[in-house]
């Protein structure tokens, strides 16, 4: 799928509807709206949504603790998504997963994960389940470059190789790991050369450039759907706000997240690409921030209405207890 | 009915259920070119070739791609070469696998079967002879069976294969040759419904897998003592069919709990604790466990034959609440 002036309108709306997703869930937690812990996306925008981009509604993502952005690029709805966050019953887990296990599984969005590498390992055998069933869904597995360091990575992208699953492994590396910067935990600096060990390509794309980020995406993915196997992508990028709720950053300057915040923006520096095309005029550009703002607003909205499950929620979902041995 | 071994049980019950429904198939190490250490899986590749997958030794990947399979609608069945190294793959089971459904609300489910060959067969000491049921009873989403029988094993085979939750299937290598009847064509054994094994007056016996054909045969000699047992066999031990149990005791007035495993934490602690909070009234004797002492398995012969329960530990145990 080639990036056209109609495309690139529709993903700097997803990156502006993420962008304020996440500012806005921050507030709420400030609120006291929000409870648990949060990782925000905010910086990152431009992974998720020029991966997210080449997907079918069949196609399967999995994802990381940080994953608001992967589901809202895949489609699951907003407000589902913010009552989630807030524990109501109309959250897209009906109030039981929250910020780390949000999932809709109408849009195969098969879940967050609490877990790091959690989801390498399922996401492959979604690709098995393609397989076995001769369809052509893709499935795609976003993690952290802190994934890259446990065995379900290894484990999982082995087989996703051995047996030539339809499956993108998209490694987000940002430079950090939780409070720890990568240099100081890995002994290589780019994720992609470990792909060298599964021999499957792996692609090092720049992760705040969501042009760059789409075509290679579209490239692993084309990939994956003519049947020829995986693909590691790695996509350098780098989160603004800390880990997760009070993270006091003391391995970062304020100067560094400014640098990044202020030349290295995914949605600056998208909009310039935009502009220099003339895909975007300055009212378009406002009337896409509005729609993002009032999405976000109408699912706060939404989330604060909606009431908590009821107690007896606590004991449901265990077990699918309707379900009988049929003879 | 025919008479087959455990083995042969669960390797009919898995060619029908492959025959029945497409998205069965099989993962494992070694699960083609052998058939898994106990040829459980023998005859399957040549089959079903397009759905058996011989894996690197990779126990976290193995239950990983299980599990995405099985949320993506597939009905995996998982062999974990020795139960020993399912500690590999303890997040896949305990945090993946069994939560998915809750966490998703509902969503989700993950109709996954990992078989377990597990417990003292031949001696291989201490990591490839542990049984660790408790430690997945522990843990609510997953459901932990135990069959003692040809006839169970088929049957809560085929159950696990069609239930739509994940299920930790015991296999218990020590009784993998051991024959009986099994019934022709298709039963299923729902979870959740303990068998009484035998009937009985004077004591109930409580047993999990190996031991119920010790506590059987620790019936017959106990007969010469003038008394008469029950043998309660859960066959399920995740859910647990605690009426069957209680409804036993409170009969008897006697209970005693009887595991191959480790009994501190074990199996059995919670079966006593569920007789304990349920029978006080009824019972004529504490309960009593039997079980492995809380050492890991030896490996000289002696050594090891002298920690595993055996007939006369389940003889000793009732002589005592009788006494
Ligand atoms: C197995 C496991 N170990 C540790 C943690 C705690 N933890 C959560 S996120 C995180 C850092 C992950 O870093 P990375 O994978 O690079 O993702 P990022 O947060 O940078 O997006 C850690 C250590 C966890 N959730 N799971
Ligand atoms: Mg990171």
């Amino acid at each position: 799928m080639s990036l056209d002036a109609e495309l690139a309108r529709r993903m700097y709306l997803d990156m502006w509807r993420i962008r304020m997703f996440e500012e806005e869930a921050n507030r709420q937690t400030g609120l006291g709206n929000v409870a648990g812990a949060l990782h925000l996306y905010c910086g990152e925008e431009a992974v998720g949504v020029g991966v997210c981009a080449h997907l079918r509604d069949d196609d399967y993502v999995l994802g990381t603790h940080r994953s608001h952005g992967h589901c809202l690029a895949k489609g699951a709805p907003m407000n589902d998504m913010m009552a989630e966050l807030f524990g109501k019953e109309t959250g897209s887990c009906a109030g039981k997963g929250g910020s780390m296990h949000v999932a809709d599984l109408s849009k195969n969005i098969l879940g967050a994960n609490g877990i790091v590498a959690g989801g390498i390992g399922p996401a492959t055998g979604t690709g098995m389940a393609t397989k076995i069933r001769g369809t052509d869904q893709v499935s795609v597995c976003f993690f952290g470059d802190g994934a890259a360091a446990r065995g379900p990575f290894h484990e999982g992208i082995l087989m996703g190789s051995l047996w030539k699953l339809p499956v993108v492994y998209v490694c987000e590396n940002n430079g950090y790991q939780q409070w720890v910067r990568r240099e100081n935990v890995a002994v290589v600096d780019s994720v992609a050369t470990m792909a060298a060990s599964y021999d499957i390509p792996g692609v090092s794309v720049d992760g705040q450039d969501v042009v760059e980020v789409h075509e290679a995406a579209g490239e692993a993915i084309d990939r994956a759907r003519r049947g020829e196997g995986p693909t590691l992508l790695e996509a350098r990028t780098y989160r603004y706000f800390g880990h997760s709720m009070g993270d006091r950053e003391e391995y970062r300057t304020r100067e560094e997240v400014e640098d990044w915040r202020d030349n290295r923006d995914p949605i600056a520096l998208f909009r310039a690409y935009m502009a220099e095309r003339q895909w975007l005029t300055g009212r378009e550009d406002e009337e896409i921030r509005t729609a993002a703002k009032e999405a976000v607003t109408a699912a706060v909205e939404f989330a604060d209405a909606s009431a908590y499950p009821p107690l007896a929620a606590a004991h449901a979902d265990v077990l699918d207890t309707e379900w009988r041995a049929d003879a | 009915m025919s008479t087959l071994t455990i083995r042969d049980a669960i390797h009919d019950a898995l060619h029908e259920e492959m025959e029945r429904d497409e998205s069965v198939f099989v993962i494992g190490e070694d699960v083609v070119a052998h058939g898994g250490p106990y040829t459980v899986t023998e005859g399957i590749a040549e089959r079903f070739p397009d759905r058996i997958f011989e894996t690197p030794i990779a126990e976290a990947g193995i239950v990983g791609v299980g599990v995405g399979a099985a949320l993506a609608g597939m009905r995996p069945v998982v062999e974990i070469m020795y139960l020993d190294f399912i500690t590999c793959a303890m997040d896949e089971v305990v945090n993946q696998a069994a939560k998915m459904r809750y966490m998703t609300g509902g969503q989700a489910s993950v109709p996954i079967v990992i078989r377990l060959p597990c417990g003292l067969g031949r001696y291989i000491a201490a990591q490839h002879s542990q049984i660790m049921e408790s430690w997945f009873m522990h843990v609510p989403g997953l459901q932990v069976v135990a069959p003692s029988t040809p006839k169970d094993a088929k049957g809560l085979f085929k159950t696990a294969v069609r239930s739509p939750d994940p299920v930790l299937f015991f296999e218990y290598k020590s009784i993998y040759t051991a024959e009986g009847e099994v019934p022709d064509g298709e039963r299923l054994i729902p979870f959740g419904e303990a068998e009484v094994k035998r009937e009985g007056e004077d004591a109930t016996v409580v047993a999990v897998g190996p031991m119920v054909g010790k506590a059987l045969e620790a019936g017959v000699t106990l007969e010469d003592d003038g008394y008469d047992i029950e043998v309660v066999d859960p066959r399920t031990l995740s859910p647990l069919d605690t009426e069957t149990i209680c409804a036993s005791v409170r009969k008897t007035g006697r209970a005693v709990v009887c595991e191959e495993d480790s009994s501190f934490a074990g199996t059995g602690a919670e079966i006593a604790a569920t007789i304990a909070e349920n029978c006080f009234a009824d019972l004529r004797a504490p309960v009593t466990r039997v079980g492995m002492p809380h050492v890991p398995m030896p490996f000289a012969p002696p050594l090891a034959d002298s920690v595993v329960p055996q007939v006369a530990s389940v003889v000793g145990a009732v002589r005592r609440v009788m006494a």
